[in-house]
Formats: structure tokens, sequence, C-alpha cells
């Protein structure tokens, strides 16, 4: 017990917002998981600890559309560390209008597994 | 691809919609649904689904549509149903005035100034951010001052960064998403502060728009004063005593170039006084019947125009009934009328629609004053239901059937939101 360490995280399952408290142990492997109301905190806890992933949205330069600019996500979501540095790397992205929602801008982005994909038609402008 | 440029805009049509956000496009589809043949949209930018294409973030559809989408995403399928009904979109034009005989007047570069004649009218003009003026933050007048969807629009379809060091004051959605927004773009997000000892944005942005980029979140705590001549050059930030004023001896000056103010949303109701139809104080939104109709008959409103909305989609909810009855009033079809008033009581601060009528079933949405936990909310005596808690930032909603109403022969019925054990 006392080499376990012990973790904060805010729960995001509803607005209660639960002070969520991992205890881990030296391997890092969860021990226990307090201070949740519903299942819902318990499980996003674990998540968090061990694996924590988040949808990547920002959006890409396009030359000749409507707007300056076309919105896109990452197909799946991806690990929590690598999500400056594709939104880095999409800086140096441009797009030619007109672009469809769901064509594929960079294919398994950083090698991990996911697309990234508009999410809006762009029409040419005029 | 979504296109589109409206050549031929006619004189009569069944119903006119202003406004082509999430609200004006789920009344025009509604409308068609119920029957009404020629419906038009007036929306002021170049392309319809209003607010929608500046919020890229995901969070969006999960009721509507049953799966998870960005703003785009969600505007562009609801748009995609709206041409497949049918229905014109004019775009670039602007709704100057309303009359009681449901007459409008637009004016658009491509068109001109038209007068346009509908038999039902439905009002979906949104909501415009509060500014500086409304909380006449003191200081000088500099540029680098302005809200956080403004600065969305700036970033996310525009392609210009508002600033290089930004300060956001107030701890709304929209604030909390533009932290993360722009500290990806490579902008400098000093903080978020936030008057009240509670943010007031979702947990999710709290953790993933704010604790994923290490932003600290100040509570109770507010922007003094702006300094700068010309741009902003820094701001002052002071904690707030009990009253919410500044505690000046305790302030402390923060270098910024950007101040970004995320704090509320105001129903657009300009055209509305024109037309001369009751608006609520509480909601600054007009008074709705249930079937979304206003004082006026065959006026019909919906969306953050009645009421501020915290998602999309009971926005597509609402406005879709209320585009059925605008439907159903241009083809004769009259349901009965309300007959019972509701009264926000205790913890409420406003019910929407306004009244009920007892012979079907209503979605009733409301907002309450205080945060409670384990609580209780009261129809007058003829119903209640337990909520594990309510939240001023989350509306309510509560669905009553007639079943409730059968023993009730009054014509008001009291809402109260109290704890469990009263």
């Amino acid at each position: 017990m006392p080499d376990n360490t012990l973790t904060h995280y805010l729960c995001i399952g509803c607005p209660l917002g639960c002070r969520l408290e991992v205890e881990s142990d030296d391997g890092d492997n969860v021990v226990e998981v307090r201070g949740w109301t519903c299942k819902k905190g318990d499980a996003y806890a674990r998540q968090e600890h061990i694996d924590p992933r988040r949808m990547v949205t920002t959006t890409v330069r396009v030359n000749g559309g409507r707007w300056a600019r076309v919105p896109v996500k990452t197909s799946d979501a991806v690990p929590k560390g690598q999500v400056e540095a594709i939104c880095r790397a999409l800086r140096s992205v441009t797009l030619a209008a007109p672009v469809r929602m769901g064509d594929v801008i960079v294919r398994d982005v950083f090698g991990t597994g996911a697309d990234i994909v508009a999410t809006r038609d762009m029409p040419a402008a005029g | 691809m979504i296109t589109g440029k409206l050549s031929h805009l006619e004189q009569h049509y069944d119903v006119v919609v202003v406004g082509g956000g999430p609200a004006g496009m789920a009344a025009a589809v509604g409308a068609r649904d119920a029957g009404a043949e020629k419906i038009l949209i007036v929306d002021r930018e170049k392309e319809a689904g209003g607010i929608l294409w500046q919020c890229i973030h995901p969070g969006f559809g999960l009721h509507h549509f049953k799966e998870e989408l960005t703003g785009p995403e969600y505007a562009q399928r609801y748009l995609a149903s709206v041409m497949d009904k049918g229905v014109d979109v004019v775009t670039g034009a602007f709704v100057f005035d309303a009359d009681r005989d449901r007459r409008i007047q637009l004016t658009s570069g491509q068109h001109g100034i038209r007068v346009i004649d509908s038999k039902a009218l439905v009002l979906g003009m949104g909501a415009r951010e509060r500014t500086r003026g409304a909380i006449r933050i003191p200081g000088t007048r500099p540029a680098g001052v302005l809200t956080a969807g403004l600065a969305q629009k700036f970033v996310n379809m525009m392609g210009f960064l508002p600033g290089k060091r930004v300060v956001i004051l107030g701890s709304g959605d929209i604030g909390l998403i533009m932290a993360r927004r722009l500290t990806l773009e490579g902008v400098e997000v000093v903080g978020v502060f936030e008057i009240m000892p509670h943010a007031n944005g979702l947990n999710r942005n709290i953790v993933q728009c704010l604790h994923d980029f290490d932003i600290p979140l100040h509570l109770s705590t507010t922007v003094a004063h702006i300094h700068g001549r010309d741009r902003v050059e820094k701001v002052t930030v002071a904690p707030v005593d009990a009253a919410l004023r500044p505690i000046m001896e305790k302030s402390w000056d923060i270098d910024c170039d950007t101040l970004l103010l995320s704090i509320g949303l105001l129903p657009e109701n300009e055209l509305s006084r024109q037309l001369g139809i009751s608006l609520d104080p509480v909601t600054s939104g007009p008074v709705v019947s249930s079937r979304m109709e206003t004082s006026m008959p065959g006026v019909f409103a919906c969306g953050n125009v009645v009421h501020i909305h915290d998602l999309v989609d009971f926005v597509s909810q609402e406005s879709y009934l209320a585009g059925t009855n605008a439907g159903e009033f241009v083809t004769g079809k009259r349901r009965p009328a309300d007959n019972v008033r509701l009264v926000p009581g205790e913890n409420v601060r406003y019910c929407v629609p306004h009244t009920i009528s007892t012979d079907r079933e209503h979605t009733v949405y409301m907002r309450v004053r205080q945060p409670l936990e384990k609580c209780l909310i009261r129809l007058g005596d003829v119903y209640q239901k337990k909520l594990l808690y309510v939240f001023p930032a989350e509306m309510v909603n509560l669905t009553i059937r007639p079943r409730f109403l059968e023993q009730f022969h009054g014509d008001a019925l009291r809402v109260d939101v109290v704890p469990r054990d009263t």
C-alpha cells in the first residue's frame, strides 16, 4: 500500500462531476477507483488512467473555397499525447476547393490507425 | 455538394421561416411533413446551417441522429434533408420587417428589397452573444476585446487568429472550447476567469479543453479593468466578494493582447418586438403555447429565439414541433387550444412552453435557479418525479402525459424543483 500512487480525475459523465481517485501499484495497474456515484465514473477513471484518448477536431487551409478553412476530425479517438502533434502537422496542409464531407485528408495519421476526414462540403467560392 | 443560390424567389409562400439555423431548418422540415407545400427559409449568412458550421467539435446529434457528430456534420445532414424536401432557401438575405398579416420584407444583394406573403410565419432568429457592454467592464476601449463565438468564426471559418496571448472571461462552453481551439492553433491562453464560484460549462469541456492543456480556471474571479490604447495591453483581474464585487486590494495584472468574452447569449428578438408579440421578461423570448405559437395567431417561434438551449438536438425537436404546427395552421387543421398555464414556482426560473393542453403529451423545458442534488420535480399536486441532480447550466426536460391531468380541473399548474425531504 505505501508504494501505491493516487491520481485524481474529474468525471465527465454528467454534471455531478465526481472527483475520482485511482489507486495504482508500482506497475501502474489500477488497484481501486474511489469517489464515483455511478458505474460510468469507475469505467471512465480506468480508461483515463490506462489509455486516455481524444477525438481531434481542427481545421485545414483550403484555397478557392466558400470559406478559408475546412473543418476536419480524426475518424477515431487517438492517444491524448498525439493531439498537439497532429494539429501542428495539419498546419502545413493546403487543400483546393471543392472538398466533400468524408474526404480523407491524411490516411493513418502518425500511425494511429485514424484518418483525418473533412467534416463538411466546401464548395468553390462564388 | 451543398451549394446553392435560389434563383427564383416567389412572392407567396405557405410558410416563411426567418433564420436558417438548426431551428429554422427543423421548422421547415416539420412544416413540410405536416402538409405545407411552399416553404421558404430566409438566412442572412451565405449558407443556411447557422452557428453549427463554426462549432467544429464533436458532441452533437446523440439524441437526434443517434450518433456523435461535429457541428458541421449535423448542419450538412440536416440541410440535405431540407433540400430533399424541396424547401426554398434564400441566403444573404435579411428580414427587416414583418407585420400582423404575416407579410415580411427582406433585403438581399441578389434579389433587392422584396415583400413576401406567408400564411404562417416561423421565427427562428437564434441568439446573440452578450458583449462587453452587457457587463460594463471598466477601462479603455482598445481593439482585441471580442466575444468567444466571433473568435470561433474567425479561427474556424475565416482563418484568422484573434491574437497571440489571450485571456478568457466566462466559463461557458464556448469559452472553454475556444481555450482549446486557440491552444491547438499555437495561441497562448493565459487562463479562464469565472465570476461565479462554479464553472458554467460541461465537465467534459473542463477536462478536455482546460486540464488537458494545463490552462488554469480561476473561479470567483473577474476582469476588473482593460488597459491599452489601440490594442489590449493588459487586463486587471480580481477575486470577487459575496456580492460579486471585485476586491481590488487582491487584484493582479496580466499581459495579453486579447480578451475573449464567453458571458452568455441573448435571444435576438428585434423582429418579434416589431411584430408586437408578447415577450417573457425572464427568457427574453416570445411567450409560446404548446404549439410553439406566439401571442399572434399564425406566428410561431422556436430555438434560441425563445430560450437559450444547451443542446442542438433539443432545438431540432422543439422546432420540428413548431414547424408541424405552422404546417397544420396552413392546412386548416387545428388542435384544441391550451387550457392550463404553467407557473414557475420554487427554484424554477422559467418553463417553455408557457401553456399546455390536457388532451395530449407535452415536453416541457425548464431551467432551475440553484443546483440541487437528490431532488424532486413537482407539477402542482398531480405529478412528481425524482431527479438525481439539477444544475442551472443544464436544461431540465419533463414529459407531461394526459393521464397526469385526468383528475385536474384548474387552469394553472405550479412547477417546483425542491429537495426530496420537504
